[in-house]
């Protein structure tokens, strides 16, 4: 930028509850107090958490540069300040104990960010940054001087596959919309990432919304569409909020609307806001939404390529893959490819949860073994518990267990062990996890999203569920893996769209993978990871109780007893297992078996 | 009955788009937004607006979870139960949330201030467990916090 001072302080949602807007006006503070002249503050990403670092729990992050040189700190608090500006800004002296540790590097090195990469470097409200970083240039070249068939081979030949679960060439897809004759066509961006533990499109939205928009325009110049949506879920209100704004500048510039670049070639995009239905994001069910229909599934084929909206020709594409596109379109699709594996070009960006260590959100090259992921960009599993399995995939994926570490991640990688990419939830289960009970909130998941339009989705998940539940509850009888198993592949076989199909997906990789676990509580009616209350019994152990009560306030049946500074008591023959006296005792008092 | 003012934008879009039913979401959010949930009222006029039949509006409104056809309260709580959530202790959370303010969840408080709902998913998963209360969203929360958040939106209702 240039050689003045610049400080960067951490604003999202993490960075705020930690206290970053109190550090940046300390910041203000200070330079003013000192005379600070060539300084400037800035926020690194704004109100929320954007893909900037997907490293929250080490918030307040900042950033100093001085002369060039970048020093990240973390954990900051508003009263180190002060320390910060006379040290390090009028010192020249960074503060060694506060910068970042090997691991946050750790972190980032072991990624490669290509999507991600402009996130939190740009502010995503303003178009003249993300024109400062290349932004619509891709749009024009291939405009201006790129036939539309030009566009959908370069795409073709860079191997991109759709990141929204499917993993289908995209140029290929774009070739097969391309070839109907038509009076009009549709391209489609759907951000209307429901599955559970997944929050990349958001992140990629409210990050770097302008990419999103830059990927769609040429995807409409290749098929010939003159008029986008972007179909967006309404519980990510500012997510929307920077998408409107961008789509407003991207027009005032003359990137959006009539005669293009001074082509012939017209879009218009506009925003269509989901109301609270996983099933919506099912590609045909999408397409329903937005037409005023019940967003239900519609059979395939015909495939929305050849006939999508209003029964015209469609493309619809994830909001990750319309961000790579200016990217391959700007370096070519050698440059895309020569990164990931044999069957799966570039990177994906994964959204990592559960029991590790650094959560947050990566990017990785594809083909990545999965303890890489884990035990390196992850830092492994947190509190040194044992690692048991990672969900890949959300509800359609699976469970992959411990001996399948070494497990590439692709596509073909996690399709071999019977998972799936999805949209890239990676949710890290340890020791203390149940893989029934997993298993049955998954069910649970896809129960409650399941449309009810096909007889096998709508009532086959109901059953899976009702017999999981009995199996958690001790009722499990012999006989009933059978009866899931057979269960499972039926509703799989004959589910008209691929919420159904793919609904028993984490039942059949538990049973695989984990069928000591089913027959633990089905035979010997025992919860191995201690998870499902109704086959544990609580209790209480005097030697650690100190009495402090918490317990008993946390027991909503008034099961617990005991004076004040007294080892307490739970009446068993009360206790409904809920479990909240475990997690309200800070003493490890209170035991289960 | 909308005023007309709003009566008149939302026939201007309607008339924008590319079929009446296309807006029939947009229409039913905004009568939402006026009257607070989706009345009776509310669907005769989206009905009218839209020229489909009430029956056709009530197809499409039992559809979509964000479209309450119920009495909400002022604030709807959203906690979210997904896969990340739940392995933070979400589900705990809801349950301890919806015993202080007495109500089931999916319930309203005697008030009418808090709607309690589950919501899958929030896609906070990263700061997990997570909450929305209307537009806000608020994360890595303990039952403390959740319930600090709760009085502040309280607050902020009355004002």
């Amino acid at each position: 930028m240039n050689d003045g001072i610049v400080v960067n302080v951490c604003m999202g949602t993490g960075g705020i509850a930690a206290g970053g807007d109190m550090v940046m006006q300390e910041f203000i503070k200070e330079f003013e107090t000192a005379g600070v002249k060539n300084a400037t503050v800035k926020e690194k990403c704004r109100l929320h958490k954007v893909g900037c670092r997907g490293f929250c729990a080490r918030d307040v992050l900042v950033d100093i540069t001085v002369d060039g040189q970048v020093s990240t700190y973390q954990y900051i608090q508003p009263e180190m300040v002060k320390r910060l500006v006379q040290e390090h800004v009028l010192g020249a002296k960074p503060i060694t104990e506060w910068l970042v540790g090997d691991d946050y590097h750790v972190f980032h090195d072991n990624q490669t960010k290509r999507v991600l990469a402009d996130l939190g470097k740009i502010d995503p409200e303003s178009i003249e940054e993300y024109l400062g970083v290349d932004g619509y240039k891709a749009a024009e070249k291939t405009l201006t001087t790129m036939k539309p068939e030009e566009v959908i081979q370069v795409v073709k030949d860079s191997g991109l596959r759709g990141r929204g679960g499917g993993g289908f060439p995209t140029g290929v897809k774009w070739s097969f919309c391309a070839a109907n004759k038509a009076d009009q066509r549709y391209i489609i961006c759907n951000a209307d990432e429901g599955d559970p533990g997944a929050f990349m499109d958001r992140s990629v939205v409210e990050g770097n919304p302008h990419a999103v928009i830059e990927g769609m325009i040429i995807g409409a110049y290749a098929i010939g569409a003159s008029v986008g949506y972007v179909y967006i879920r309404a519980e990510y209100p500012l997510a929307v909020d920077r998408l409107r704004l961008a789509l407003k500048h991207a027009e005032e510039r003359g990137f959006l609307g009539k005669k293009l670049f001074g082509t012939d070639f017209s879009l218009k995009i506009k925003v269509k806001l989901g109301a609270g239905a996983f099933v919506c994001g099912e590609e045909t069910a999408l397409i329903a939404s937005i037409e005023g229909e019940r967003g239900m599934p519609r059979a395939k084929p015909p495939f929305p390529a050849n006939k999508g909206l209003w029964g015209k020709p469609t493309i619809i594409n994830n909001v990750e893959t319309f961000a790579n596109i200016p990217q391959i379109m700007n370096k070519g699709a050698a440059w895309y490819a020569s990164i990931g594996s044999e069957k799966s070009k570039g990177t994906k960006v994964i959204a990592l949860t559960g029991k590790i260590k650094n959560t947050g959100l990566i990017e990785i090259p594809m083909g990545m073994p999965l303890k890489d992921i884990i035990f390196k960009v992850g830092g492994g599993i947190e509190g040194n518990k044992l690692f048991k399995a990672v969900q890949t995939g959300g509800p359609s994926g699976g469970c992959i267990p411990q001996q399948f570490i070494d497990l590439p991640v692709d596509y073909e990688g996690l399709a071999s062990v019977g998972s799936m990419m999805g949209s890239g939830g990676m949710v890290v289960l340890d020791e203390t996890d149940c893989m029934v009970n997993i298993s049955k909130f998954f069910l649970q998941f896809t129960q409650s999203e399941s449309c009810g339009k096909c007889v096998p989705c709508r009532i086959g998940t109901k059953r899976l569920l009702e017999i999981l539940t009995r199996i958690t509850e001790g009722e499990g009888k012999e006989g009933d893996i059978e009866l899931l198993q057979q269960l499972a592949e039926d509703v799989r076989d004959s589910s008209l769209c691929g919420l159904g199909m793919s609904a028993p997906n984490p039942v059949i990789s538990t049973i695989k993978y984990f069928r000591h676990e089913y027959e633990a509580h089905i035979k010997h009616k025992k919860c191995p990871a201690k998870v499902c209350n109704k086959l544990l019994t609580f209790f209480i152990r005097e030697d650690m109780c100190v009495g402090c009560g918490m317990c008993a306030k946390a027991c909503s049946v008034n099961a617990i007893s005991g004076e004040k500074k007294q080892p307490h008591k739970i009446n068993n023959s009360m206790c409904i297992q809920c479990g909240s006296c475990f997690d309200a005792c800070k003493f490890s008092a209170v035991l289960k078996e | 009955m909308i005023p007309d003012q709003l009566k008149t934008a939302l026939a201007e879009h309607i008339a924008a788009s590319i079929t009446p039913r296309e807006a029939a979401v947009t229409v039913m959010k905004e009568l939402q937004a006026h009257y607070g949930w989706l009345t009776d009222e509310a669907v005769a006029e989206a009905a009218q607006l839209l020229g489909i039949s009430p029956l056709q509006v009530e197809e499409l409104a039992t559809f979509y979870e964000m479209i309450y056809r119920r009495p909400v309260g002022k604030r709807v709580v959203h906690v979210c139960d997904s896969i990340s959530c739940w392995a933070m202790g979400g589900e705990s959370l809801l349950g301890q949330l919806a015993a202080r303010l007495g109500i089931p969840v999916g319930g309203t408080d005697p008030e009418g201030m808090f709607t309690l709902l589950p919501c899958c998913c929030l896609g906070n998963c990263g700061d997990a467990p997570t909450m929305m209360v209307g537009d806000n969203l608020y994360g890595r929360l303990t039952l403390e916090t959740a319930l600090g958040v709760l009085e502040q939106e309280r607050e902020s209702a009355k004002m």
